[in-house]
């Protein structure tokens, strides 16, 4: 899978992103059509977010990224902005779940040197960021093989489709 | 090779020898969700193709969050989850019955030695009394839901051993706000706690709650003790099913031991914005405060509300803030009513919601204004959790709390004890 697009940087705070902060309460218990929770996405740390946002961008931050709540709006809202993956240092485990059940690749390496803006070509086969701007090369830790058939099948609601139950 | 408590559990349940970072599939005793959290399963359960969940009595949803409901967008999923429950013939806890994380327990849902599965990340607090009980997202309950079963890998543990006696004006949640000030929001990610040592054993079991409810937030996957006499006890008053405790073996393999002594322990606060950003008391007090709130999964629990109650008693909240109390769940709410307890807190000036989550998650009673400090029971200070990101958001003890209110500052509850 090889994916393009512009690196976008929540303004603010790269660290400890909570998915409170991705998607905020005030909008995930009543809005359920996941077009316009979208609009939403970030907007507690970085309100121009979803502005600056095309199509096949990527979400760029920290260490620990999606802590707190379960809440899968926070991925869904992420998926429906367009991004096409997350580039993370490291993230938190609920979060990193729920984004392979909705099929959106969540990639851990070393994200110090991407800044925003950034024209970057992400090879899952072959494990490497390209940053196109800077001409740098990022190496990507392999996908754990469950995460892989997840995304493989296009996301948790296909696989069982696929399968009628887990087939990892 | 010995087990963790995490590695019994995870066998027992997959017939397999599971050790730290095999990936098994399980077999679930329990599943829950929650009205923020039910209305996508639903969603998923219908994409699946599903058309009946594996096992009715297995499953509950609690309508908790938004509770009874503050606007019509909350209503529409309400109504979505009321049908589902009746279509399905699962249990429902609808509005005012409680929090999921109390009610689970509390109506017997879950013993010692059992595998459950939560759409919310709190549902790590059933640790307490040794269940292996794990936040999830939405569509990995639906897939629970038809199948019973869910994937899991099988984590390592990080031991937390206290020791030391607990001096006066020290509660659980000091001790477990300390622990994630140590070792920080993703110090324990991936990671299932394995808590014990003589405070705990010494502590109830409504006290070990609050500690096992906030192992997610430091990131952890589950909160596990091991289940003693008065935890067993305690799960026989509430249930019928028959436990089947775990205790590690003493060649279990962990990743670290964290040893904590408690004796020199000042009450401790979680400052705004992270949960992680803790400090002794000291560093904060006399901070303003325009709102408290007893209550939530963390602290809303009978124990809690008598703390509160005995330094409240007789005196006022502070005309400069509001007190909000939430109790976590109708029976407890029905309890304090029966021992004096409400009436204390009422006559004090505390204003009693509905039992549930209260302002917490920020969708309803009582969202703090700009600029606002709010010292809460509650579990998370990030920005903009109980509704406003622009209010400040400082947790602590029901006792530090309640000292606050009559101050209407941050005050150190020792002096009222």
């Amino acid at each position: 899978m090889k994916l393009t697009g512009k690196a976008r940087i929540p303004k603010k705070q790269i660290d400890d992103i909570n998915t409170d902060y991705i998607i905020s309460g005030r909008y995930k218990f009543k809005i359920q059509d996941p077009n316009e929770l979208a609009k939403h996405v970030m907007e507690d740390l970085d309100p121009e977010f979803y502005s600056r946002l095309q199509k096949g961008d990527f979400l760029v931050a920290g260490k620990n990224f999606g802590c707190g709540s379960s809440r899968e709006q926070a991925p869904q809202a992420i998926k429906y902005a367009g991004i096409s993956a997350v580039l993370a240092k490291s993230f938190a485990r609920i979060f990193y779940r729920n984004c392979f059940n909705l099929g959106i690749p969540a990639i851990e390496c070393d994200t110090s040197n991407i800044a925003e803006g950034d024209e970057l070509e992400v090879d899952l086969d072959a494990g490497v960021i390209k940053n196109k701007t800077k001409n740098q090369e990022i190496k990507i830790a392999p996908l754990p093989p469950t995460m892989q058939t997840l995304l493989a099948d296009g996301g948790l609601v296909e696989h069982f489709k696929k399968h009628g139950g887990f087939k990892l | 090779m010995g087990k963790t408590i995490a590695e019994k559990i995870l066998s027992n349940h997959s017939k397999t020898e599971a050790h730290a970072g095999d990936i098994v599939i399980a077999d679930l005793d329990f599943l829950i969700g929650q009205d923020g959290t039910s209305g996508i399963a639903i969603d998923s359960f219908r994409k699946m193709d599903a058309k009946k969940v594996f096992d009715p009595k297995k499953i509950a949803i609690i309508i908790d969050h938004s509770a009874p409901s503050p606007n019509e967008g909350v209503s529409a999923i309400h109504k979505k989850i009321r049908e589902f429950s009746k279509e399905q013939g699962i249990t429902l806890y609808d509005i005012g019955c409680g929090v999921c994380h109390q009610l689970t327990p509390e109506q017997g849902h879950c013993v010692p030695g059992d595998l459950v599965i939560g759409a919310d990340s709190h549902t790590c607090t059933y640790g307490a009394i040794n269940v292996f009980s794990t936040g999830i997202g939405s569509t990995d309950l639906a897939a629970g839901w038809i199948s019973g079963k869910l994937w899991f890998k099988v984590p390592e543990t990080l031991k937390v051993v206290y020791k030391g006696k607990m001096p006066k004006g020290i509660y659980s949640k000091d001790l477990v706000l300390n622990l994630i000030g140590k070792i920080g929001a993703d110090g324990a990610t991936y990671l299932a706690l394995e808590i014990g040592g003589a405070p705990i054993d010494e502590m109830s079991v409504d006290a070990r709650f609050t500690i096992s409810n906030m192992a997610i937030e430091c990131g952890a996957k589950a909160g596990l003790m091991r289940a003693d006499s008065k935890a067993i006890e305690w799960v026989k008053k509430h249930s019928k099913k028959k436990p089947n405790p775990q205790e590690a073996d003493q060649d279990a393999k962990y990743k670290e031991v964290v040893e904590i002594d408690v004796a020199k322990l000042e009450p401790q606060i979680a400052k705004p914005h992270t949960v992680d950003n803790v400090c002794p008391i000291s560093e904060v007090l006399g901070t303003p405060i325009q709102q408290g709130y007893i209550g939530t999964c963390t602290n809303g629990r009978l124990e809690d509300f008598h703390i509160a109650a005995k330094i409240l008693k007789g005196k006022k909240v502070s005309k400069d803030c509001r007190l909000i109390i939430a109790p976590a769940s109708k029976e407890i709410l029905m309890d304090m009513i029966r021992d004096g307890t409400l009436q204390i807190l009422l006559e004090a000036g505390a204003v009693s919601v509905t039992p549930g989550c209260g302002p917490c998650v920020g969708t309803h009673n009582g969202v703090p204004s700009d600029g606002e400090n709010v010292i809460s029971t509650a579990n998370r200070n990030f920005k903009g959790r109980m509704g406003n990101p622009n209010a400040f958001i400082y947790l602590a003890s029901p006792a530090t709390v309640a000292a606050s209110m009559i101050e209407g500052r941050i005050a150190d509850p020792r002096k009222y004890l």
